[in-house]
């Protein structure tokens, strides 16, 4: 039988064909539909590629799983061999249906909302692109590969943020957004390259197999493991927007909706989570450092979702959550439950890209209206959209049986019992704070009054746009029931397939004690705060938000506070990007360059042009003299043979 | 003295003559005319060399095409008047002769004094090897890919010269 | 009964008669037919090689040679004319436009 997993070329190779027809021929092919075809059609192609290799993967017994594909070799330096080879395993192949499941998905949708845009086939040629790389990303062996595709998306991150170039965005435009994006995430990237760095020093290997093997042999603790995985943990906070690097995400807004969707929710910023649990071999052997993720996750799930409770703008409402949620996967993470963390990945996967793609479809009925406060009663108008909507809102607040309660849950279970109390403890008030933002979102816009402009007559969006609206509504819907965990009656399959990737790391671990009692109970405790914040979002916002305003008013200070984002970014501009700035501008432009390297180079000009001045004199145009010297040279030579 | 030593020694002397005065004569024309007796003295050598179709081919092509072409040219561009170049007499003059002198005394050096044994007797093949046949049947066999390449530089030739006095051109 | 050395020696002559009027003369064709003179000189001391050792090689070259001198005769003639069009002059020195 002919074995699918040789094709796996094939599943970057469509979206980079779909990159190339429509990156080099999109200004020449008029038609919208073509465009949006190709493009589709690249997307979907991977995906049913993808989903060959998986069902083949499933029926292959567990040892047989993992199999690695060598396309060319690509750098050959002494004793350093990097290969484009890809690495199929339960997790690559499971990112991989991810990016192509929900990217076909938004693809879809986008042929809907970017109708009509002037930079129709720009959009779906990066589209295209960032898939490609992104899959670079999640099916390479090796570190470099990996960082290629680590790479690759960032660009693409900053290309689709600015794409909108010529608009304003938040006093400023999008392409000072898309530099945001672009340079924060360098910072994490010179952790990851450093990181890199030190594993060829000390592995003298990028392969992951073969770092993974060597790793898992040295003793806990180990400094230098520590230091990797510290770097690799800057590189994915980068990529995560985790703290102290998320100041980028909420401004990635400034990008077309369907981008915030693919990107900045359901597949980039996951890239983070996916380093995490790839090298979890290395991690789980550097306590300090899972210390670190746990903390920085926590901190961010809790610091973003207080962020999201004032703010206006729905799509920064999302971003803050998605950062909330991301904060959850690392925490999981950081307490050697890489799995979960995974199953968490996958299920906010579907729901926040739904949430994205609803917020898209209200923006595109409201004629690019953001403000949650100048919505209110859309539920009459776009009835699908709500329907969605609301499946999405009480998936990521975690109601049963819906796919966040499942990962959520287990996260925190987790937490508990691997981690601590105070973990756990920071955990459920991040989860209550997810239900009250969200709802206050929901009901801000579906339900009230209607605070729109009276001349604006929202309707419901096209079906190109309500049909991958519903299909993520059923998969946030079920989504979570394969991995229904054991004292729930369930197998927990979700687990159990991962096992092997993660079969190092949990090999470290403490056993869990399954204390049936105490999961029913934290499980209760954390569905109740999310249903308290649930109801108190509905009952502060559903008549009139008199209630909230006076509680804004109350506390006027911790209400700007929060509205100003604790005032991070303005921090940043004057602890870090201001002075580098005045450094560059005042001594390294105005010395440096100016007075010392430009001087070098004008006088190393200015000898050449005063020599060739003394030279230029020799040569007159007069064609008799240069036969004379050259006779006179003849001579010469003549000479020298007689003596 | 041979009859061979006669002509030789007369060859040379009119040949140098006239090289001298293609030199130091006034007149593109006079010059050229001397040239022509030149070539001729040539092709006199040649045949005291037994090659009689290189002396042929030489008179037919020097004297007959490219020295008309010569007068021609002169003619055309009407340069009688030689007022208009005047040939001055400088340093420059004197340092081109002794450099000149001192290249031809270099040679005599090397021919006349480190050369010691004169050949004196030309090859007993020399008069096969300068008949038309012998050289055709070299030159169609051993040499003909050469043979045939000099088509395409006459061709360039022709096509260069055509458009270079065609169309006027600006310098 | 001839040397050898004295054919060569002729040509070393006229070779260098020929250099003296590429070097003093300014009027461009009278250069140009010192040009021919220096080729002519070359190409008796070729004939010159192929009768004393009875090769046939040599004889060749100056054929070739000849060609050579007629397409460069074509074009530098050519090249003539074209500038006397232009700049009314055929002195060399004149034309210094070669420079920086």
């Amino acid at each position: 039988m002919v074995s699918m997993y040789q094709f796996i070329g094939l599943i970057p190779l469509f979206p980079l064909i779909g990159f190339l027809i429509n990156g080099l021929l999109g200004s020449k092919i008029k038609s919208e539909k073509i465009i949006g075809s190709i493009s589709v059609l690249a997307v979907s192609l991977s995906f049913l590629v993808s989903t060959f290799i998986f069902f083949e993967m499933i029926n292959l017994p567990t040892e047989e799983r993992l199999k690695i594909v060598t396309l060319f070799s690509w750098i050959n330096v002494g004793s350093i061999n990097v290969d484009i080879s890809y690495q199929i395993d339960q997790l690559s192949i499971l990112m991989t249906l991810i990016i192509t499941g929900v990217g076909s998905l938004i693809h879809i949708y986008a042929t809907g909302y970017m109708h009509g845009d002037s930079g129709y086939w720009r959009f779906f040629a990066y589209l295209n692109l960032f898939i490609f790389t992104m899959l670079n990303l999640v099916l390479a062996d090796n570190f470099l590969l990996m960082f290629l595709g680590w790479e690759g998306v960032g660009l693409c991150s900053y290309l689709l943020i600015g794409f909108w170039y010529d608009r304003d965005f938040e006093n400023s435009t999008t392409s000072v957004a898309a530099k945001k994006a672009f340079i924060v995430n360098r910072i994490g990237d010179f952790g990851f390259l450093i990181a890199m760095f030190l594993i060829v020093q000390e592995f003298g290997s990028l392969q992951f197999l073969s770092v993974f093997s060597q790793a898992s042999v040295i003793p806990s603790g180990d400094k230098i493991l520590t230091a990797i995985t510290l770097l690799l943990f800057l590189g994915a906070t980068g990529k995560s927007a985790q703290i102290p690097l998320f100041v980028w995400l909420p401004d990635a807004m400034a990008g077309p909706t369907p981008v915030s969707a693919l990107i900045h929710a359901a597949t980039m910023v996951t890239a983070g989570v996916y380093l995490l649990a790839r090298s979890s071999t290395m991690f789980i052997l550097a306590p300090i450092t899972m210390d670190v993720v746990a903390v920085i996750g926590i901190c961010t799930a809790v610091f973003a979702g207080t962020i999201a409770l004032v703010q206006n703008d729905i799509k920064k409402i999302l971003a803050y959550s998605t950062l909330s949620q991301l904060g959850f996967m690392f925490l999981a993470c950081g307490v050697g439950a890489f799995s979960v963390g995974v199953f968490h990945l996958m299920t906010h996967a579907f729901f926040k890209a739904l949430l994205f793609l609803g917020a898209g479809a209200i923006i595109h009925s409201l004629h690019h209206e953001q403000n949650i406060q100048k919505m209110g009663g859309l539920k009459k108008y776009l009835p699908k959209t709500a329907a969605t909507f609301f499946i999405a809102a009480f998936a990521i607040s975690g109601i049963p049986p819906l796919s966040g309660f499942f990962s959520k849950d287990e996260i925190l279970w987790k937490a508990f019992s691997s981690g601590s109390i105070w973990l756990w403890l920071f955990g459920i008030i991040g989860a209550c704070l997810t239900a009250f933002y969200i709802f206050r979102l929901v009901t801000l816009v579906f339900n009230g009054e209607e605070r729109f402009d009276e001349d604006l007559h929202p309707k419901e969006v096209p079906s190109a746009m309500t049909i991958p609206l519903i299909i993520l509504a059923v998969l946030s819907a079920i989504g979570g029931l394969i991995g229904i965990p054991h004292f729930l009656g369930g197998s927990n399959k979700f687990e159990e397939f991962l096992e092997p990737i993660f079969k190092r790391a949990n090999y470290q671990l403490p056993i869990a004690h399954d204390e049936i009692f105490m999961e029913y109970l934290l499980m209760s405790i954390s569905v109740a705060l999310a249903v308290g914040g649930i109801l108190f979002a509905r009952h502060l916002y559903l008549k009139d938000n008199s209630i909230a305003e006076k509680i804004s008013k109350k506390y006027n200070y911790g209400y700007k506070l929060l509205f100003n984002k604790y005032f991070v970014d303005e921090f940043y501009d004057k602890v870090v990007v201001n002075p580098i700035k005045n450094f560059s501008d005042s001594v390294l432009w105005k010395k440096l360059d100016v007075k010392i390297i430009d001087e070098f180079i004008n006088a190393s000009g200015r000898i050449t042009e005063y020599l060739s001045s003394l030279f230029v004199k020799i040569q007159t145009g007069v064609t008799d003299t240069y036969v004379l010297i050259f006779v006179m040279g003849v001579v010469l030579i003549l000479l020298r043979m007689i003596i | 003295m041979a009859l061979e030593q006669i002509i030789f020694w007369s060859l040379i002397l009119v040949a140098g003559f006239s090289a001298i005065m293609v030199v130091v004569s006034r007149s593109p024309i006079t010059s050229a005319l001397y040239l022509i007796l030149n070539l001729f003295c040539l092709g006199g050598f040649y045949l005291t060399l037994n090659a009689q179709f290189i002396a042929i081919v030489h008179i037919i092509v020097y004297a007959g095409a490219i020295m008309v072409l010569f007068l021609f040219v002169i003619m055309l561009l009407n340069l009688g008047d030689e007022s208009k170049l005047r040939e001055r007499i400088d340093w420059k003059t004197y340092i081109s002769i002794s450099i000149s002198v001192a290249f031809f005394v270099e040679l005599y050096y090397i021919l006349m004094i480190q050369t010691p044994i004169p050949v004196t007797k030309l090859h007993v093949n020399s008069a096969e090897v300068g008949t038309v046949e012998y050289l055709g049947k070299v030159l169609y066999t051993q040499f003909i890919f050469p043979f045939e390449l000099t088509s395409i530089l006459l061709i360039a030739a022709i096509i260069g010269a055509i458009i270079l006095a065609k169309k006027k051109f600006t310098i | 009964m001839i040397p050898i050395q004295y054919y060569l020696l002729f040509a070393g002559f006229l070779f260098s008669v020929g250099l003296v009027g590429v070097l003093i003369r300014r009027n461009a064709i009278v250069v140009f037919m010192c040009i021919e003179i220096m080729l002519n000189s070359v190409n008796l001391t070729f004939v010159t090689f192929s009768a004393y050792l009875g090769d046939a090689t040599g004889q060749i070259v100056v054929f070739f040679v000849m060609t050579v001198a007629a397409a460069e005769a074509a074009v530098g003639l050519a090249i003539i004319i074209s500038l006397f069009r232009n700049k009314q002059t055929l002195n060399i020195n004149e034309i210094n436009l070669l420079k920086w």
